[in-house]
């Protein structure tokens, strides 16, 4: 009973190491597309990030225009840390910004944030 | 421009303790005022009681279409049967009112130097009642809204024209004006935020309306409030809506909080008459 029992936990936790390596090693872009899809919801949802209510940006509709389109985002931030302050918390470039602490009043939790950042890099 | 703006605000930087030492609320009524006017130059100052039609074309055509059959105008009439309505001690809202038909409406909100507070419209018909021994009304909405729009629609056309007689007055315009640039919420915004910056702007499909010409309106029919209730609304009613979207910590309605509020708003709108009720979006 004993060695075969152990056998069988054995290579189950080889299959699962081996799984795993299969979904994560091979295809790092695949899984930045799944990080960019959750992000794309989060900002997207509103009573999460409710991005479109201020800014403009592609896939979405019914866009406000009270901050400015959200588009080559590499270019404006080619520092992605840049790109997270301004999430976490825009009033580290601007006290007065109306946009809000998403991070810092935990509109989003850090995951979330960090799945936004994704999204918002991608555009 | 931008180096007027820059001298500017260095100047106000060196005046500043000057200026928070002696609150002016004339000065702060002409920056008020022309914070718009520079805004919106085509808009003529009397139109500001339109709100967001005020400023937006588009909307204004459906609005005015909207306001040929008044969703409101049945409350007007339910409101003037109340009005008349004799409490169970015989005497009515005209004993507290005498003047109610003539328009009463411009009169308030009201700084009471006795009584060192401001008395609005909606807090002195629930003082009327107590007074004669009924019960008070709940605020912001149903009937107390009724009697208010009949006491509107017979101060249509009346100026607003808020006074701040002493330095008590000054205090509660003080609180009304701290809140209204505070930022505050989870969402951190204040109505500054949105009825002024942002004023013209679309949040999502919403037109953000100016803050001059807010109170000249109330109680107002919002198909919003169809939801929960009859449509109508108070001016605290709104307040309270505002304060939920930012996800800020609401007050009573009529509290010192949302008085104040509507002191410094209402008398930010002297010069403009009243035009409620009002219907909106
Ligand atoms: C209530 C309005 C509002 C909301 C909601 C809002 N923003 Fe903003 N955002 C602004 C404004 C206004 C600016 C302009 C900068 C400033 O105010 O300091 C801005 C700036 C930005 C910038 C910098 C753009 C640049 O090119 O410099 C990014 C990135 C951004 N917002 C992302 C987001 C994301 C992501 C969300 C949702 C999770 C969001 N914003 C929600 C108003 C808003
Ligand atoms: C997130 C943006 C936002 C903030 C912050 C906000 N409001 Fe509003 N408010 C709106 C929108 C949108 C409307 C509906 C469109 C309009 O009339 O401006 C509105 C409408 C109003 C109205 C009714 C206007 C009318 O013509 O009937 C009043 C009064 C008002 N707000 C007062 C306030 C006050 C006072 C505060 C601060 C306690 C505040 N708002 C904060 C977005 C905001």
């Amino acid at each position: 009973m004993r060695p075969t029992a152990k056998f069988v936990s054995t290579t189950a936790s080889v299959i699962a190491i081996l799984g795993s390596l299969a979904l994560t090693l091979p295809a790092k872009s695949l899984a930045d597309e799944a990080t960019i899809k959750e992000g794309k919801e989060v900002a997207f949802d509103r009573k999460k990030g409710n991005c479109l209510s201020c800014h403009k940006m592609a896939g979405g509709s019914l866009e406000g225009n009270i901050g400015p389109e959200l588009v080559a985002m590499q270019a404006r931030f080619p520092d992605k840390s840049k790109l997270r302050d301004q999430i976490y918390d825009p009033r580290t470039s601007n006290p007065a910004t109306i946009m809000p602490p998403f991070g810092k009043h935990e509109i989003l939790t850090a995951t979330e944030v960090d799945k936004v950042v994704e999204f918002i890099h991608s555009l | 421009m931008k180096k007027i703006a820059v001298i500017m605000s260095a100047l106000c930087v060196l005046l500043s303790p000057a200026i928070s030492l002696a609150t002016n609320p004339e000065q702060d009524l002409k920056d008020f005022r022309n914070e718009y006017a520079s805004r919106f130059p085509d808009v003529p100052f009397a139109d500001f009681i339109n709100g967001v039609y005020a400023i937006d074309k588009a909307s204004r055509e459906q609005w005015e279409s909207m306001e040929e059959f008044p969703p409101y105008e049945i409350y007007i009439d339910k409101g003037e049967k109340l009005f008349n309505t004799p409490f169970k001690n015989g005497k009515s809202y005209a004993d507290c009112f005498p003047k109610a038909k003539q328009g009463i409406k411009q009169n308030y909100p009201y700084f009471d130097t006795t009584r060192k507070e401001v008395i609005t419209l909606e807090m002195a018909i629930n003082e009327c009642r107590k007074n004669n021994g009924e019960e008070p009304l709940k605020y912001g909405t149903g009937t107390i809204t009724h009697i208010e729009a009949w006491l509107a629609y017979k101060s249509r056309g009346k100026k607003i024209n808020v006074k701040i007689p002493n330095a008590d007055a000054l205090k509660w315009y003080e609180r009304g004006k701290t809140h209204f640039y505070t930022k505050r919420g989870q969402l951190n915004m204040a109505c500054a935020d949105c009825h002024i910056k942002y004023s013209g702007h679309l949040i999502r499909a919403d037109i953000l309306g100016p803050a001059l010409g807010h109170t000249s309106h109330f109680p107002t029919y919002r198909s919003d409030w169809t939801a929960s209730g009859d449509g109508m609304g108070s001016l605290h009613r709104r307040y309270d809506g505002c304060n939920q979207q930012v996800r800020a910590k609401a007050f009573p309605m009529q509290s010192e909080e949302y008085r104040s509020l509507e002191y410094f708003e209402t008398y930010m709108s002297n010069g403009l008459v009243l035009n409620g009720p009002g219907s909106r979006k």
